[in-house]
């Protein structure tokens, strides 16, 4: 491997992993607490029976599944500034970095997933717990939070996992609005030591790593959580 | 919208739409052809096939797709033998990021595709393989004239959503310099700074897109549905 200079991983690496994967994976992890307490709420709202709420709540989801993530990056990363100055009262659009634009747009794109799971999570619920909640003069918030989301959380626990994970891999699309995250960082100085071949295999080793060893966990967990009927 | 009095913008959008399309239906050919073979292999009774399978399945799940797409791009023609790899380097312009993001997107999506063609087969009931097999049917024969014509039918829905996502995917071949739907509202926008329009339009034609697709396969379903099947909806699935 003449032309090969593997070094410029290992003089990257702090940069790599201080900068880049710990954006990565802050990103991840708020996304993802952000995007299952929206989505569930989604969730909430579209079995409503006040159809308003659910037409709602459906054309939202709808909506994000249908166009592509990296449309609806750009989308937020250009309007988040003018919604902010709206919500602030500003006059001018604010500033706003990547990282926020950023975990703005996943909380509310990937919603809509964990919406969809959410639902069938909740709707996996037999409807005498409901009603057995409301007998016992609980209203629906108190038999939502004590009752339902408990047991459709758990069964749907996997699914959740699976789909961070798959967050986790989208994060890497941030790269299109310049964000430093583990494949920014790596972009960057892949151009500046122009070592595109060395740095892309190596971010494309450490991403497998990293979901791979996380799926297989979940595997694990899917038998241990499985509730036996 | 309002492009300046030329009109020419939504042209502009459009011929990115046919780029998109062009993108997705190269490529879900690749993804179909591989992810039935892949799928198939990983039903047979041949643990070193199933192994095989399984090692191309986690290899090109669990790599980010842009990350797979730089792989294309960058490394692969590096890796090539010189000649080779000068010769994809210098491809004219649409055709040096068509053809790695058609072959990126298609192998992608194939690891998909052959995880519904596995489910759609291990979803038949066990009889249907050992009455194949006790007519005296070899393993092919049974796989080609009783449990692949079953299994293809009842995945037709969760492929249809596959197609869509190969059509959402392909926006991220403008990180390669694609000028797909999404590369060329970012464009306009970099040039005209009607950011709104540009992005709304995109949204519209995708939106559009997807209904198009959906009310088709709809029809087809209809078609092929498998008689005294209930329908075919899968458990929820993780997924973009």
């Amino acid at each position: 491997m003449g032309g090969f200079d593997f070094d410029v991983i290992e003089r990257s690496l702090p940069y790599l992993f201080k900068e880049g994967m710990t954006f990565t994976i802050t990103l991840t992890l708020l996304a993802m607490t952000g995007g299952i307490i929206f989505g569930t709420l989604l969730a909430m709202m579209r079995l409503s029976s006040f159809k308003p709420l659910s037409v709602l709540a459906g054309v939202y989801v709808n909506l994000m599944r249908s166009i592509p993530l990296v449309l609806v990056i750009f989308w937020f990363f250009f309007l988040v500034p003018y919604i902010g100055a709206w919500i602030l009262r500003e006059p001018n659009p604010i500033k706003v970095g990547a990282f926020w634009s950023a975990l703005i747009t996943f909380t509310m794109f990937e919603a809509a997933y964990y919406c969809e799971i959410m639902r069938a999570g909740i709707q996996s619920i037999p409807r005498g717990q409901v009603w057995s909640g409301y007998a016992l003069g609980l209203n629906y918030w108190q038999t939502m939070a004590q009752i339902v989301l408990p047991q459709a959380f758990r069964n749907m626990i996997p699914v959740l996992l699976t789909q961070t994970i798959i967050l986790f891999q989208d994060t890497s699309l941030v790269y299109v609005i310049s964000a430093t995250d583990f494949l920014g960082a790596a972009a960057k100085i892949a151009n500046r030591d122009y070592r595109l071949v060395e740095m892309y295999s190596f971010v494309a080793v450490v991403y497998f790593i990293i979901s791979y060893g996380l799926s297989t966990l979940v595997k694990q967990l899917q038998n241990r959580v499985a509730i036996v009927r | 919208m309002e492009p300046g009095g030329t009109g020419t913008y939504l042209h502009y959008l459009l011929v990115g739409l046919a780029w998109t399309l062009a993108t997705a239906l190269a490529a879900w050919v690749i993804a179909l052809i591989i992810g039935a073979v892949v799928g198939t292999l990983r039903t047979t009774p041949m643990k070193w096939l199933v192994r095989a399978g399984n090692f191309y399945v986690e290899i090109f799940r669990n790599i980010p797709l842009i990350v797979q797409m730089f792989l294309w791009f960058f490394v692969i023609p590096e890796l090539l033998p010189t000649a080779l790899g000068d010769w994809i380097k210098q491809m004219p312009p649409p055709w040096g990021s068509y053809v790695p993001a058609v072959l990126c997107l298609g192998i992608f999506t194939s690891v998909r595709v052959a995880e519904q063609v596995k489910a759609g087969i291990q979803s038949l009931p066990r009889g249907q393989r050992l009455a194949a097999i006790a007519t005296g049917l070899t393993q092919t024969q049974a796989y080609r004239y009783v449990i692949l014509p079953q299994a293809f039918r009842i995945i037709l829905p969760p492929l249809t959503s596959e197609f869509m996502n190969i059509v959402k995917n392909s926006s991220v071949a403008l990180t390669i310099g694609l000028l797909e739907l999404t590369g060329r509202a970012r464009a306009m926008q970099e040039f005209s700074f009607r950011v709104f329009e540009a992005f709304s339009a995109a949204t519209v034609i995708y939106l559009l897109t997807n209904l198009v697709v959906v009310l088709g396969m709809r029809m087809l379903e209809t078609k092929v549905r498998v008689p005294g099947l209930i329908s075919a909806g899968g458990a929820p699935m993780a997924g973009h």
